[in-house]
């Protein structure tokens, strides 16, 4: 008889709800498991061995495009996150003004648009100006990646200072700090965890990013992620389990310290 | 970069002293980045889908409509004034719509009991719940992709216990199908229907649910007429938030679905490698585009008009 007045259970629910953890974990946990076969197989279980780790780590293709795929989301993420504090300062805390809506469009535009119409749009653009130019280096991937992670820097920053409270920098002005020595001593310090926030978000969405990647490259520039879209393709051994077993180790690193950042934010 | 100016320091509050010139400036490098990598670029594909293809790849830049009718019809080779449907192209658009809708689907019927389950945990534990939600959301989309294939597989771990306890005597061919496209695009999906809804059941009045119990309603009824109207703009959201990525998917059905069960956006791709048709690729990827647009401009549509209605 109590049991039906809890007004929060619904039968089955919680059963599914179980269900759904599993299912969304099950996966994953297999391909962790097989990282660590002694075995070449993906299936069946033949002692534990480290030794695909130790291929993965002595692969000199996977030591370049790791590399590469770090040395990316490092340098978009920065450049992403120094140019969406500007711009995350000039549009919260203000008066509406003429053209704040195609600002927001313009920023959140890589949200919407699906990453395929993304790809091939650079795509055309990269390959008339290699044609015109000549040039073929890393600056393409670094301009896409970086445009890519501008709305994910964006948001946490925004987030950040929509929380910080206005009449500490009224303060300083009171007490005639310039504008820039407001900024600097205190909004600046205040704004550490978004910025924090900001960078890493955008590290770890240039880190997962493959289909932008897959059309902006030229050859020779294969990250992480496109090396191995190209692999899928082939047989595949557990080396390829326990490089991403690595890649998630590396994730979840960075989405666990997001979490500890945004979190002391309440 | 400029010095942050006065109204850094605040809303000004004389308007008539207030200049916007500042705000433009400090976006100015964002937006100079945005306009050349993101937004540019997209209006080039619009120009280049009214064009006509080069030799190998590329555009010559004569002004046709033949990209945009070879979306949906195609021409016989021997007799070009011979029209006929392209099959070819709209099975590729049924299979999309089809498996997004499915997806989305699938992901509401899984995503809901969740959600509930995570709003009705004591608050302290909430939060552990959401992060686990969370993480396979942040986690790569091509790995999570992987683990999938890897089940599937001929001789991954579903056909190795199938065999091993007698169901079956054979392999199934599970990868490259739409079933496969279809669990994959859920799998990687799912966190982005219960983020939401549960953001909807967390705001929720639990006093309404016990009114409804009070009533003498059955659950099958408070769940009907008081639960789900109520968390409804969450169901809207979620859907949105799943129905977008799926019809947008490349990397999920290329991994899983192999060359003969193409979604759009493997579609698209195709003409910019070895169909060579780049008109055409630049064609179907606006007709993606305006699609993704069409379920935004619903979505806006159907949350405006909530707020109307609890205005009102």
């Amino acid at each position: 008889m109590a049991r039906s007045y809890d007004v929060r259970r619904l039968p089955g629910f919680g059963a599914i709800a179980v269900l759904t953890f599993i299912l969304l974990y099950l996966p994953i946990l297999v391909l962790v498991v097989f990282s660590f076969n002694a075995g070449p197989s993906q299936s069946e279980w033949d002692g534990f061995s480290l030794q695909w780790y130790v291929a993965a780590f002595g692969n000199q293709q996977v030591q370049d495009v790791s590399i590469r795929s770090l040395w990316l989301a490092t340098v978009a993420a920065g450049i992403a996150t120094a140019l969406a504090v500007p711009a995350a300062l000039a549009t919260t805390r203000v008066s509406r003004f003429p053209g704040q809506t195609m600002i927001y469009a313009l920023i959140n535009q890589p949200l919407m648009v699906p990453e395929i119409v993304t790809g091939i749009a650079l795509l055309i653009v990269v390959a008339w100006v290699k044609v015109n130019s000549g040039y073929s280096g890393m600056a393409y991937l670094v301009l896409a990646h970086t445009a890519f992670c501008i709305p994910f820097a964006y948001l946490p920053i925004r987030a950040r200072l929509e929380t910080l409270d206005p009449t500490l920098e009224t303060a300083a002005a009171d007490l005639y700090a310039n504008p820039w020595q407001a900024f600097r001593y205190i909004t600046l310090p205040l704004l550490v965890p978004g910025i924090a926030a900001g960078f890493m978000l955008g590290f770890v969405i240039s880190l997962d990013t493959v289909v932008i990647t897959e059309f902006v490259k030229s050859a020779g520039q294969d990250t992480l992620p496109t090396y191995m879209l190209g692999q899928l393709r082939r047989v595949i051994t557990p080396e390829m389990n326990a490089i991403a077993t690595l890649f998630l180790a590396l994730s979840l690193l960075f989405v666990t310290a997001f979490f500890l950042i945004t979190r002391k934010r309440g | 970069m400029a010095t942050p100016p006065d109204s850094a320091t605040g809303p000004d509050p004389d308007p008539q002293k207030e200049s916007h010139g500042w705000k433009w400036l400090l976006s100015a490098p964002a937006l100079l980045v945005l306009l050349v990598a993101a937004s540019g670029p997209l209006m080039i594909v619009a120009v280049y889908s009214f064009l006509s293809p080069g030799n190998v790849g590329g555009v010559e830049w004569d002004f046709s409509t033949e990209g945009w009718f070879r979306v949906f019809f195609s021409r016989d080779i021997f007799d070009p004034e011979n029209v006929s449907w392209n099959w070819a192209n709209l099975n590729v658009f049924w299979r999309t719509i089809s498996l997004s809708l499915q997806t989305t689907l699938i992901c509401a019927v899984l995503g809901f009991p969740t959600a509930w389950f995570i709003a009705t945990r004591p608050p302290e534990r909430r939060a552990l719940w959401l992060f686990l939600i969370t993480i396979p959301f942040w986690t790569n989309l091509l790995i999570r992709t992987f683990a999938i294939q890897e089940l599937l597989r001929g001789n991954g771990l579903i056909n190795t216990i199938l065999m091993a306890t007698g169901i079956i005597d054979e392999p199934l061919q599970l990868l490259f199908s739409n079933f496969a496209i279809l669990l994959g695009m859920a799998y990687v999906f799912l966190p982005l229907m219960v983020l939401p809804l549960y953001a909807a059941m967390d705001k929720l009045d639990f006093r309404l649910v016990e009114a409804g119990y009070d009533l003498y309603a059955s659950r099958v009824r408070v769940l009907w007429h008081v639960i789900l109207p109520l968390v409804k703009p969450g169901f809207v959201a979620g859907s949105i938030l799943v129905f977008i990525p799926s019809i947008g998917a490349y990397v999920t059905p290329r991994v899983l679905g192999g060359g003969r069960t193409m979604m759009l956006g493997n579609l698209i791709a195709l003409q910019f490698g070895q169909g060579r048709n780049w008109p055409l690729g630049a064609a179907l990827a606006m007709l993606l585009l305006i699609i993704v647009m069409a379920a935004l401009v619903f979505y806006l549509r159907a949350v405006n008009g909530e707020e109307g209605k609890r205005r009102g």
